[in-house]
């Protein structure tokens, strides 16, 4: 019977310095905000476009890490999702949007048609708009996300979203066709 | 003297030379083209900024278009003539994208303009000399085309010791270094003085490859009794590779995504020194290059000196290109050199080769078959890299691998490819792989960009909103505390009553009164701002002004209310009244007066209406008494209370006498200017129960000076002040003799006495 009380006791008074000592290192070393959130939110592209139904990319990382769905950013397309999907540890969906992925864009203001309303610029989450009342406006390209917020609100409808496309500083090479693929390469060469 | 021990690179490989076909005839001049289409971006880094414009007149040698940052190169017109357009123009590059560019129309003058050659260089100081190199537009001309400038400035993590000049110039095909240390080989050496000059190493190797017996000679022969030690080595590709040289030539590694600087290293290109020679000793810009013109579709392959921006079509016209043979055009060697997409491209500073091959010469590549394996890759690599397995990790996208496997520190130099049994086009791999990450990389980097500058903004948003409810608030509390100083301060009868507080300052504000608000609003915006400042900063200055201020806002305050007190009213109504009673009966008096007022307006009165007035005028005197009843009981504690009530029977009395002789002076009978006359006087008993009330004018009133008193009051008031302020100043001194005092005191109460009679009559 005493062994059993010593075995009991010595438990217990094992538990209770574990939990001690978990006590104090949940107090101690308390990590401040959501590093999971912080994580995905460094993968999200940040134009801040709201096209997943959140104000901004932040809340989304915080709705992903609170178990949202990983496929509701079309800027970041299929790698986007690869991406969180590794993080997660979670099967990769197809992407969820109207359009699918869209290249790269950036808005353009037709600056002819600009009433200098200041619309814009109140809408753009990231200031890449600069103008002032009464004043032509007009885009900062490299600040641009192209996340299309402006367009909506211009009365005028003088905002165009204008792709990219690809300049001798955005070119890459292509992958070449795995080795192997011979059936693509004949019809290269009989081409 | 340095040893002339050469170390060995790992791998490399030998692929037939075919230098023969281009290196057996001396440099040409290519005639003058027509039209030079000058691209922006002809060296790394930012493209250059165009200072002429479309129409301008240039000269040959003129700046036509200016450095736009550090890492950055200046453009010269190669020729005299008119710039005709600044726009996209087709652009050497497999992309085919056509890029920024001038285009200028030759005059067929060839005009230099003014040059300034410094054979000075010795005696300028070193930025001078380098800022002459920078702006003759001097970039690599060994292939990258890094700014040269910018090279030789780099601060070096260590001192330059040792500088290498490659003359390697490893890659079949090619033969511009080859003819140019040939040709121009005493302008090398002077070239290299001033790099040496410059830079100031311990030693100076020049690197050459031993299949150019000829070129090896004429260095040696213009280097002469210089201490440059002319290091020859066995051929072997890519031994002309920056990295390779430092290791063949002095048998250190470059560390891995390092640069030479970092072991104290300078490699220049034959070219390059060559171009810095023309620069300062002549003063003439990078304009023009030797490129080599070869390959089987050309009927005459050779060596040209051709002006930057030639349409390359014109050059290999001019080289006899027979376009039914030519399969693939090349700039650059066959092993890095890319395919143009077009002949209507233009020479650049970079251009070392134009290779017009026929599809014998080089044929397309064997479709590629899966990787076997076999490790020849990874034995000929030069980086001493595993080729397969950056393959493989390419394949799969797997960017960290990649990275771990140092795909960075590959050069693209094809060893790999070339030797790849399953024809595995390699370095497209690698490429592909290299951009796929570097546009990650800006991804992440714009990601991070927007990320700060959107979170900035919600910042900014932020305190903008906070900022506005702090104001809205202030705002709020302001005229809480406006309005709370105004109920404390306020020390008029109606003080309970707002209305008729608003009323009695809205109805007959005297200019004295108005006076004394503003200084009193004045006072008080001064002491509210002293006390935000006393916030902001707490001084003890700022302490004692805010005091100061306080106590003259307050004082300005009383002063206003004391002149509201003593303001006589316009209308009875205004008049305020804290007693109810007292309110009361004056209304009484008031609709009375009103309804005598009226009867006595009209010019004849029948009995009827005369016996009304004089009842109504009875009824007046004794609601007027019954007020000065209410107004002498009403607590006389606060002093202006008492005043007003003075002031109020003063004109009670002033306005019954004025009655009294108007009646008089109308005729009017016995009976009724008795009943005047009682009004009279008991209007003067109630102004003598006033008096009572007030016994004692209140200071503050004396201190406002403009009241309006006559002479003789005012007089006497300054006797009995002079008076009291004698028997006080006798009084605190100690040594004075009582008779003073006395003297003194009788001397006051005579004074009061008088001032008393005074008021009284």
């Amino acid at each position: 019977m005493s062994m059993v009380a010593i075995a009991v006791l010595a438990l217990l008074a094992l538990c209770l310095i574990c939990g001690a000592i978990l006590g104090f290192a949940a107090v101690r070393f308390r990590v401040e905000g959501d590093p999971i959130a912080e994580q995905i939110n460094a993968l999200l592209p940040q134009t801040q476009c709201g096209q997943c139904g959140y104000p901004g990319c932040k809340p989304y990382a915080e709705a992903i890490a609170g178990g949202d769905k990983i496929n509701k950013c079309p800027p970041g397309g299929e790698s986007t999702i690869q991406a969180l999907a590794d993080l997660l540890d979670v099967e990769p969906e197809p992407l969820d949007a109207v359009e699918g992925e869209v290249p790269p864009r950036v808005a353009y203001i037709r600056e002819a048609e600009c009433i200098g309303c200041t619309k814009c610029i109140q809408a753009c989450p990231v200031d890449a708009i600069v103008g002032a009342a009464k004043q032509m406006h007009t885009v900062i390209v490299s600040e641009c996300t192209g996340c299309d917020l402006c367009v909506e609100p211009c009365p005028v409808d003088c905002i165009d979203m204008i792709e990219l496309g690809s300049n001798l500083q955005s070119w890459k090479w292509d992958q070449p066709l795995a080795p192997g693929q011979l059936i693509a390469s004949d019809r290269e060469q009989a081409a | 003297m340095t040893s002339l021990n050469v170390w060995d690179i790992h791998g490399g490989i030998h692929p037939p030379e075919r230098k023969a076909l281009s290196n057996r005839t001396p440099v040409r001049q290519v005639p003058l083209p027509a039209r030079l289409v000058l691209p922006l971006a002809q060296h790394l880094g930012a493209p250059a900024e165009p200072c002429v414009t479309p129409g301008e007149q240039v000269l040959k040698g003129q700046v036509i278009a200016e450095a736009s940052g550090f890492v950055s190169a200046p453009l010269h017109a190669p020729t005299s003539g008119t710039v005709s357009f600044i726009g996209p123009q087709p652009y050497p590059h497999i992309s085919g994208i056509p890029a920024p560019a001038i285009v200028i129309e030759s005059d067929g003058l060839d005009q230099w303009i003014e040059l300034q050659p410094r054979t000075d260089y010795r005696e300028l100081p070193p930025s001078e000399l380098l800022e002459i190199i920078r702006q003759a537009g001097v970039s690599g001309l060994g292939g990258a085309g890094f700014p040269t400038a910018v090279k030789l400035t780099a601060p070096p993590t260590q001192a330059i010791h040792t500088l290498i000049i490659n003359g390697t110039e490893c890659e079949p095909y090619i033969t511009a270094d080859d003819l140019l240390m040939r040709e121009k080989a005493a302008e090398l050496v002077a070239g290299i003085e001033i790099l040496e000059h410059l830079i100031k190493p311990q030693q100076v190797l020049i690197g050459i490859e031993d299949n150019k017996p000829e070129a090896i000679a004429a260095v040696r022969a213009a280097v002469g009794e210089r201490p440059y030690v002319v290091k020859v080595f066995p051929t072997k590709y890519p031994s002309g590779g920056e990295k390779q040289l430092i290791q063949i030539l002095t048998g250190e590694e470059v560390p891995s995504g390092g640069l030479p600087a970092d072991i104290g290293m300078l490699c220049q290109n034959v070219g390059t020194c060559v171009a810095i020679h023309d620069a300062v000793l002549l003063g003439r810009p990078l304009i023009s290059r030797i490129t080599t013109l070869t390959g089987e579709a050309l009927a005459e392959p050779m060596n040209v000196e051709a002006l930057i921006g030639t349409p390359v079509a014109e050059l290999l016209a001019f080289a006899g290109l027979d376009s039914s043979k030519l399969n693939r055009l090349i700039m650059g060697g066959p092993m890095m050199g890319f395919t143009l997409p077009s002949l209507d491209v233009p020479l650049i500073k970079t251009t070392n080769c134009l290779l017009a091959s026929t599809r014998a010469e080089l044929p397309p590549p064997p479709p590629a078959l899966p990787c076997i394996r076999c490790g020849e890759c990874a034995e000929v690599c030069p980086a001493s890299l595993l080729p397969q397995q950056l393959h493989f990790f390419a394949l799969g996208q797997e960017h960290e691998q990649l990275k771990a496997y140092n795909l960075f520190d590959c050069i693209e130099c094809g060893a790999c490819a070339y030797v790849c049994p399953s024809s595995i086009p390699l370095v497209q791999y690698y490429r592909a792989a290299k951009g796929e990450i570097r546009a990650l990389e800006q991804k992440q980097q714009k990601a991070e960009h927007s990320r700060q500058r959107f979170e900035i903004r919600q910042e900014r948003l932020r305190r903008a909103e906070e900022q506005k409810e702090a104001d809205r608030q202030a705002r709020a509390e302001r005229a809480a505390r406006a309005k709370e100083a105004q109920a404390q301060a306020g020390t008029t009868p109606s003080q309970d009553d707002p209305v008729a507080r608003v009323q009695a300052q809205k109805v007959g504000l005297s200019d004295e009164q108005k006076k004394l608000k503003i200084e009193a609003s004045m006072a008080q915006v001064a002491l509210k701002k002293a006390e935000k400042q006393l916030s902001a900063h707490a001084t003890p200055e700022l302490e004692a002004q805010v005091a100061e201020l306080r106590i003259a806002a307050s004082n300005a305050q009383k002063a206003l209310d004391e002149a509201n007190a003593a303001a006589p009213p316009v209308e009875a109504t205004a008049a305020p009244a804290n007693d109810e009673a007292a309110k009361k009966a004056k209304i009484e008096a008031a609709m009375l007066r009103a309804q005598v007022r009226k009867l006595e307006k009209l010019e004849t009165r029948d009995t009827e209406q005369q016996a009304e007035l004089t009842r109504l005028q009875a009824q007046l005197a004794s609601a007027e008494q019954a007020l000065a009843n209410a107004q002498q009981s009403a607590p006389p504690a606060k002093k202006p209370v008492a005043d007003e009530a003075l002031k109020k029977a003063k004109i009670e009395l002033a306005m019954k006498r004025a009655e009294l002789k108007k009646a008089e002076k109308a005729g009017a009978d016995e009976a009724e200017l008795n009943k005047l006359r009682d009004g009279l006087v008991s209007a003067e008993q109630a102004l003598h129960t006033a008096e009572e009330n007030s016994a004692k004018p209140a200071p503050e009133l004396v201190r406002t000076e403009k009241r309006p008193i006559d002479e003789q009051a005012r007089a006497l008031k300054t006797e009995v002040a002079f008076a009291r302020a004698d028997l006080r100043k006798l009084e605190r001194a100690t040594d004075s003799d009582t008779a003073a005092i006395e003297a003194a005191r009788q001397r006051l109460s005579d004074a009061e006495h008088q001032l008393q009679k005074h008021t009284d009559s």
